[in-house]
């Protein structure tokens, strides 16, 4: 999905891209255009939870040329390394986690937000005209608008005309959610406040695309708007949230008038720092009155 | 222009060119989603009829995107062949479909006619077209490349190594990058996704992947698959690249979307020449996909075959060295199942190949897609016998940064000793130096990373 061109990257040195993850198209920009922050590329706490029978981090490679090489190659990338084979093909443990994983992936975009983490944060819900999720998943469109309830609730509930409007969604991955906005959702909180930023009255979207971003600048007039959203679930992560920024988000933005910085979860960007970050590039989207590739860092 | 047809005891009539193209598609959601898909497989079969009766000159006398608007359209305009478009003009896309399967057509032939056809033809003839019509005629096309090595040749299948790392860490990319050599992965190109749009992380990750090729004497050809501007930043300021990079959309509206235009790809042409590492003349590395113009609300009421097939009228004004579709990456609202991502990955490349461009696939899906790697080791099968010059290697098929599946290096290496294929020639000699391939299969050592530290 998302996917897409570079035209979602802004050019700075900071490395933001701009991008929709959820509806891109082109692979080299989508989820990929983002910034990260941390380094740490292992999902220990993931594999844990998935009580994973397959003895994470052995190699299989018999006699390597270089025994302690190989483990070194291993806990430097998450990827499916030092994998061996049966012929040109993988072994069959190999290939039956693979499947799992997957299995596991699929089942994801068919979750839900806990209610009781809302409810911590305090966040209302609204629901964009998805439907189900059958038709989430074919009909994007549908994903970023608001149906009306929601836009009376919106209306009725937040405050209007803030610098910056914080809204969360379950988008393609509710798992992600739940896993992370614990962690960023504070650290972003403490960071809007530690750069005297005003924020606006934050809610949940059900069913939400990153375009629901221009319905809800629409209703609210924000002057920055970021988005936490649930990206498509990968197999080394089903839980990787998103942070899509915009300035002055409106009916007609583009994809490169956003930036993002995806891939936060454990093993990815650290959630407790992208909620920092976060908060530096909306200071940084208000002062150069600008996001995405027109965003100089 | 005849719109109109007797089909099943009633009468079907088109308003335009526009809608016949649209309906006449095999079914994708995409086409759905934009509302210009066949109500049901009866209105289809009209459509397609009605296509197989319009001749070249109709196609070309009704732009389904007007020049005059869109830079793209202007493109594939200027890039038509004259005198060969009048010996074909008066063909039907009926007989430009049995043309191309003739068995006294050969390649020169097809590349001859290629050159008066416009992309909007070349995806026209593609809707009458079945899966193994589309396997056939792509096969009869080769396509030779060359940045620092040759490849395209027939019987050779090649892989592009991408060893993504969701931080891009260099110690992590090097990890994979080595699995890949070892399995003889790489020849097409080493080419990495950056998480960090970033000039610095761009150069850093030509550095290093520049570094292995010349510490171990690698013949092929390295990539960063960043925004086309910050690749040029970063070539300027001295990252050795071979190739330069870009996605492409089949509307200047959609180009836009990904921030670039003509003008723009231009200058990154001259500056590649001028600033790249690469020996050429191919320098051009593109990626396309159905489905991205309408993700982006710039594809005009224009099905997604057709738009793609103008990607690949955009991408010949390069000559590039590779071409991908990635195929599945978009999601389920362009292609839902693993019947449209294999359907899309067969028009994709004879589409590309017979606008004479150096075709590879991506055959991938999202979990949120109805398929499953099942699915991609079938389309893999049909397109190596469809001749497609190289194929998207990942460890184990799961890109750990990208969050998608494609194919693996284990599933490349399977494909060349099915399918009796070859690495390129040069990229195979090297494996042999290295003791990791002996007449054309790899060997005991082969699959053991540690030999590259």
């Amino acid at each position: 999905m998302a996917e897409l061109a570079y035209r979602f990257s802004s050019a700075g040195s900071g490395g933001i891209a701009s991008g929709e993850l959820d509806d891109g198209t082109d692979k080299s920009n989508a989820d990929h255009t983002s910034v990260s922050v941390g380094t740490d590329a292992s999902d220990e706490a993931e594999a844990a939870e998935a009580g994973s029978p397959f003895g994470e981090g052995l190699h299989r490679v018999p006699n390597p040329a270089w025994e302690e090489g190989m483990g070194e190659l291993l806990s430097s990338t998450p990827a499916r390394i030092g994998v061996w084979r049966a012929g040109t093909r993988p072994l069959t443990k190999e290939v039956l986690k693979f499947r799992c994983d997957h299995a596991a992936a699929i089942d994801s975009v068919y979750g839900e937000v806990d209610p009781s983490l809302l409810q911590e944060f305090g966040l209302f819900t609204v629901h964009t005209r998805f439907g189900s999720t059958e038709n989430y998943l074919k009909r994007p469109d549908m994903g970023r608008i608001v149906a009306e309830e929601g836009v009376q609730l919106i209306r009725s509930r937040c405050k209007a005309r803030p610098q910056v409007q914080v809204v969360v969604s379950d988008g393609l991955s509710a798992n992600a959610v739940d896993a992370n906005l614990r962690d960023v959702y504070p650290s972003l909180l403490d960071s809007l406040a530690a750069y005297g930023l005003e924020c606006g009255t934050p809610f949940f979207v059900r069913g939400g695309r990153v375009a629901v971003m221009d319905h809800i600048g629409e209703l609210l007039q924000p002057e920055t708007l970021v988005l936490l959203i649930g990206e498509r679930p990968g197999l080394v992560s089903s839980r990787s949230l998103s942070a899509y920024m915009c300035y002055r988000p409106r009916k007609g933005k583009v994809e490169s008038d956003r930036t993002v910085i995806s891939n936060i979860h454990r093993g990815g960007t650290p959630p407790l720092e992208a909620g920092a970050y976060i908060g530096s590039l909306l200071k940084k989207m208000l002062e150069q009155r600008a996001s995405g590739v027109h965003l100089n860092s | 222009m005849k719109l109109k047809t007797l089909a099943f005891g009633r009468t079907y009539q088109f308003r335009e060119l526009k809608e016949v193209m649209a309906k006449a598609n095999e079914e994708k959601s995409g086409d759905q989603l934009a509302g210009i898909a066949a109500e049901d497989a009866k209105e289809r079969m009209a459509a397609k009829l009605v296509l197989s009766d319009l001749t070249l000159e109709d196609i070309r006398n009704h732009p389904l995107i007007p020049p005059e608007s869109d830079e793209v359209s202007r493109v594939i305009e200027e890039a038509v062949n004259e005198p060969i478009y009048r010996q074909i003009r008066q063909w039907t896309v009926a007989e430009l479909r049995e043309f191309l399967l003739q068995q006294g057509t050969d390649q020169d032939q097809i590349r001859r006619v290629g050159r008066g056809l416009t992309s909007e033809m070349v995806a026209a003839v593609a809707k009458l077209m079945t899966n193994l019509d589309l396997v056939q005629a792509a096969a009869k096309i080769e396509v030779v490349s060359h940045c620092n090595i040759t490849i395209g040749q027939r019987g050779v299948l090649a892989g592009r190594a991408q060893p993504n790392h969701p931080t891009d860490s260099l110690q992590g990319m090097k990890a994979s990058l080595y699995e890949a050599l070892s399995y003889g992965i790489g020849d097409a190109v080493l080419g990495i996704n950056p998480v960090i749009d970033s000039p610095d992380s761009v150069k850093a990750l030509l550095d290093a992947t520049k570094e292995i090729m010349e510490k171990w004497r690698i013949p092929t050809q390295n990539c960063v698959l960043a925004h086309v501007q910050t690749q040029m930043k970063a070539i300027r300021s001295g990252a050795p690249a071979d190739l330069i990079f870009q996605s492409l959309a089949g509307t200047q509206s959609g180009n836009t979307a990904f921030g670039i235009d003509v003008a723009l790809l231009d200058e990154a042409d001259d500056l590649i020449r001028r600033e790249g590492t690469g020996t050429g003349p191919n320098l051009w590395y593109f990626e396309t996909g159905q489905g991205s113009e309408l993700s982006g609300e710039a594809h005009h009421g224009v099905d997604q075959v057709t738009l793609e097939s103008r990607c690949y009228g955009l991408a010949r004004r390069y000559k590039p060295f590779i071409v991908n579709t990635v195929v599945g990456f978009i999601g389920p609202e362009y292609l839902y199942d693993s019947k449209q991502v294999i359907r899309a990955g067969l028009e994709d490349h004879f589409m590309g190949k017979l606008q004479q461009l150096p075709m590879g696939v991506d055959v991938c899906y999202t979990n949120h897609m109805k398929a499953d790697q099942n699915d991609m080791d079938n389309l893999a099968v049909l397109l190596s016998a469809a001749g497609v010059n190289y194929l998207i290697g990942v460890p184990m098929a799961d890109d750990c940064m990208l969050n998608y599946q494609s194919t693996s290096y284990h599933d490349i290496a399977t494909l060349r000793e099915t399918m009796r294929l070859r690495p390129a020639p040069a990229f195979e000699a090297w494996l042999e130096t290295m003791g990791l391939m002996a007449n054309g299969r790899l060997t005991p050592r082969a699959g053991d990373p540690t030999i590259f530290m």
